[in-house]
């Protein structure tokens, strides 16, 4: 078996002993009623983390989707409030700013040879500054539209409810599945993770793939804000903070290498439903406090990280050695 | 003429890599590129294939003025590389590395099955036979660089470029390689071949161009030219011959034992094995790639712990089970894969050679400045590495000279037994002798070296005894009179039946749980 796999097989082996244990201690945990809520409640957390698994494949890193996601829905608000334009109209326009705003990073990033955390960095500051000029309030959204969508669902058998917002998460695990895997562009992203350097000989086109993929990290970051906007039917400039650092999480306990070249657009999905998970539990134990689920994600986090580290050391380490 | 480069020039920061520099390759010939380590062989390559962007000249290509802006267009253009650094990526797979940017789709989508196929396609003829599903970074050095070469082979439509693509090999995949490229040259292709493996230019091409400070010497046919011209072309004078050692029967014997290795071993990695170590001697390691060699000297390093086996000196027991152990004992390793393990390339020449002396030191007792300054200027000196001063980053000087730098780190920590794994892969015929020289002048001192090469000769030439390994086992002890390439070869080459199932045997466990191994089995 290819030792690639393997923290992908951990992450999901870790998912299914924790929904194990959690269903064996509050059986209404396996029904599709909170598998529903699972897919509702992290749909935004799991678009921007295909994002994020397609920037930290190349190696490079994020920070800024967090802010753009809160900018998202202050620009949806603010548009419908006061331009009368179609939702659909202002969700184009948005996924476009967005979209532009990642290629600009990843511009930077190339053209100035700067580490993509600072460009980042200063991105999320630019968008998080951005979003408090357009309001600073918390602007609510009434549309007829988003009445819609909210109310949008498919009844699972046992009364779970299949949210739009849930199947459009799972519909963009599935693009980015074929994005990352399936496509050459996909096999310039893993290209670049490998060594940069190395990539540009084997022909790589560094350049347009580093604008491609801070572009693509935009453009789900706008369509997570979008579905953030639906989930909680206002726009927010105080929104999402350190979203980009659950996102990072997320990525990493799914098994991608935070240093770039290895991983699974797959595993990013359980990442985010582990995290979920853990909440969800905390949430039907009732006496536990929300801080444990930053713990337990911290631990599992540090245990990943250890795991992968185990296993560079030991593909890299001939066969036979200590 | 297929390709014709007239007056190219490069400059980088404080050097002139290319001056001018003329180039013919005709269709149907292979060209061999020539140079000390530093005349600018790999920087004319990286010129014509866009990695570097020429400041002036002009190439054309079929007669057409060309100017690739990347590599990848230059691989459109039907030119194909093999760079002297190695140009593949680890974490893909070997199926992905050799169709990359041009896998076959199906709806636009990569289709990962017509992959597979296609890149077992392209290693038939390699006599290979792995998985192309697996990540290449699971297999050895030299599978790399034959994977590295199909997929060069694959894109050259029309010029194919090997910039030392046999540094790695042994004799069969050099062997196979060449019958490679003389089928590809009688399809018409144009072949640029570089190597510092002056048989293996006469064997194989057909002209060749030498540079010498990144200016153009001379192009001439190979045959009827002679090997000592050659040379001179090259160095600019004569190569001083090297005086070989004395062989004479039993030269080692007198001088008294240092180190004393008891059955040291590990299952599946190298049959238990005695070793002695003379004060001042040079030991040889011969034997196939994969055999064991580069394995037996790890155990003795620490790199790889002994299962079993014990080491001692004239003091007592020593434990060496890891290699910062080894370096307290006194031990030096400079390794084969120089080229990804040794060096830091943002670090100058000095930080480089002075890095490991300062590991040992400590870091919190920093060798003084003026002490760095000298180490860097002798072995600057010694070794002969080509650069403008020693502040230099590594990364910035030519192959052969970084593999330069990282020999001195080893040299520079003064140990009393030094490991050479490989110590003049890619380095020029000049600095070759230079190395053995140095090598002779150390063992004088006092310094006992163990040296696994691949190039009988150089064994020949350098070591008092030398030590066959095959198999995983060390099969002979060659000394005196018995030390000639044709005793080693021999010996490399033998046969000896009755063991063959045992020594088969570790081989076969090693490869179930290790693909590097794979190509072993075979
Ligand atoms: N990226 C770079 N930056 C600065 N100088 C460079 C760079 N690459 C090469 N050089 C310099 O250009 C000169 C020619 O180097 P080049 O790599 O072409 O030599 P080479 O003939 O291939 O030698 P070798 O046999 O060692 O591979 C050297 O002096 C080297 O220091
Ligand atoms: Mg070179």
């Amino acid at each position: 078996m290819n030792p690639r796999t393997f923290p992908l097989l951990a992450t999901i082996a870790i998912f299914l002993v924790a929904y194990a244990i959690c269903s064996a201690q509050y059986p209404t945990i396996f029904s599709t009623r909170v598998a529903g809520n699972l897919l509702t409640d992290n749909a935004y957390l799991g678009i921007v983390a295909v994002g994020m698994t397609l920037v930290i494949l190349s190696g490079g890193i994020d920070l800024s989707v967090g802010s753009v996601i809160a900018f998202s829905g202050v620009f949806i608000a603010v548009m419908l409030r006061d331009s009368g334009l179609h939702p659909v109209v202002v969700f184009a326009l948005l996924l476009m700013i967005t979209t532009l705003f990642g290629a600009a990073m990843g511009g930077l990033i190339d053209i100035l040879a700067m580490p993509p955390f600072i460009v980042t960095l200063a991105g999320m500051f630019l968008a998080r500054g951005v979003a408090y000029m357009l309001t600073i309030d918390s602007v609510p959204i009434d549309h007829a539209v988003y009445d819609f969508l909210q109310g949008a669902y498919y009844l699972m058998p046992g009364k779970g409810r299949l949210t739009f917002i849930g199947v459009l998460m799972l519909l963009t695990v599935l693009a980015g599945m074929i994005v990352a895997h399936r496509t050459r562009f996909g096999a310039s992203v893993f290209a670049l993770g490998g060594g940069i350097a190395t990539a540009r000989l084997m022909g790589v086109k560094v350049r347009r793939t580093t604008v491609l993929i801070y572009a693509f990290s935009g453009f789900m970051s706008g369509l997570a804000g979008i579905v953030f906007s639906i989930y909680t039917g206002s726009g927010y400039p105080l929104a999402a903070v350190g979203t980009e650092l659950t996102a990072i999480a997320a990525v990493v306990i799914g098994g991608t290498l935070l240093s770039g070249g290895a991983g699974y657009m797959f595993g990013t999905l359980v990442g985010v439903l582990t995290m979920g998970l853990i909440q969800t539990y905390i949430i039907f134990d009732g006496t536990l406090s929300s801080w444990w689920t930053k713990i337990v994600i911290g631990v599992l986090l540090l245990s990943f990280i250890l795991l992968q580290k185990a296993l560079v050391h030991l593909s890299t380490r001939r066969q036979g050695a200590v | 003429m297929l390709l014709t480069i007239r007056s190219l020039t490069k400059s980088f920061p404080g050097t002139k890599a290319l001056d001018g520099v003329n180039f013919d390759l005709v269709a149907g010939e292979v060209h061999a590129l020539l140079g000390e380590n530093g005349a600018g062989k790999s920087t004319l390559i990286k010129c014509l294939t866009g990695a570097y962007r020429r400041d002036a000249g002009e190439i054309r290509l079929d007669g057409r003025a060309i100017s690739p802006g990347s590599t990848s267009e230059a691989q459109d253009l039907g030119i194909g590389t093999v760079y002297q650094e190695v140009n593949l990526l680890a974490n893909l797979t070997v199926a992905q590395n050799l169709t990359f940017g041009r896998e076959p789709r199906r709806f636009g989508l990569v289709d990962g099955r017509a992959q597979k196929r296609a890149a077992e396609e392209m290693l038939q003829g390699y006599g290979l036979n792995i998985d192309v599903g697996r990540d290449l970074g699971s297999y050895s050095v030299a599978i790399q660089q034959i994977i590295a070469i199909a997929r060069a082979v694959e894109v050259s439509g029309k010029v194919l470029i090997l910039d030392e693509p046999t540094a790695s090999l042994d004799a069969a995949e050099v062997a196979m390689l060449f019958d490679v490229v003389r089928r590809l040259r009688d399809r018409g292709l144009g072949i640029v071949f570089v190597s510092h493996f002056l048989d293996q230019v006469f064997a194989l091409c057909d002209r060749l161009t030498v540079l010498r400070n990144g200016q153009h010497v001379v192009t001439e046919r190979t045959d009827g030219l002679d090997r000592l011209a050659l040379i001179h072309h090259m160095l600019g004078r004569e190569l001083e011959a090297v005086e070989t050692q004395g062989h004479a029967e039993g030269a080692g014997v007198q001088k008294p034992e240092m180190l004393r290795f008891d059955g040291m071993g590990r299952a599946g990695v190298i049959e238990p094995f005695d070793l002695k170590v003379r004060r001042g001697e040079v030991i040889g390691f011969a034997g196939l790639l994969g055999s064991g060699r580069t394995e037996s000297a790890e155990l003795l390093f620490g790199l790889r712990r002994a299962r079993t086996g014990s080491a001692r000196d004239t003091d007592g027991p020593l434990t060496i089970d890891t290699p910062q152990a080894a370096i307290a004992a006194g031990f030096g390793f400079a390794p084969e894969d120089r080229k990804t393990e040794g060096i830091v390339a943002d670090l100058s020449i000095r930080e480089n050679i002075i890095l490991a002396l300062q590991a040992r030191r400590g870091w919190a007792r920093r060798l003084p400045r003026a002490e760095q300054d000298r180490l860097a200027a002798q072995y600057i000196e010694s070794l002969d590495i080509r650069t403008s001063d020693a502040e230099k980053p590594i990364g910035e000087l030519s192959g052969g000279n970084q593999q330069k730098v990282v020999l001195a780190r080893w040299l520079a920590m003064n140990p009393r037994f030094l490991i050479l794994d490989e110590p003049t892969r890619g380095i020029d015929v000049g600095a070759h002798a230079e190395i053995l020289k140095l090598i002779g002048r150390l063992t004088e001192d006092g310094m006992s070296v163990l040296i696994i090469s691949s190039e009988l000769d150089e064994l020949v030439v350098a070591a008092d005894r030398i030590i066959v390994v095959r198999d995983r086992r060390h099969v002979r002890e060659l000394t005196g009179a018995d030390l000639t390439a044709d005793t080693i070869l021999a010996a490399i080459a033998a046969d000896d039946s009755p063991d063959e199932s045992s020594g088969k045997n570790p081989v076969a466990i090693a490869a179930a749980d290790a693909p590097k191994t794979a190509k072993e089995v075979r």
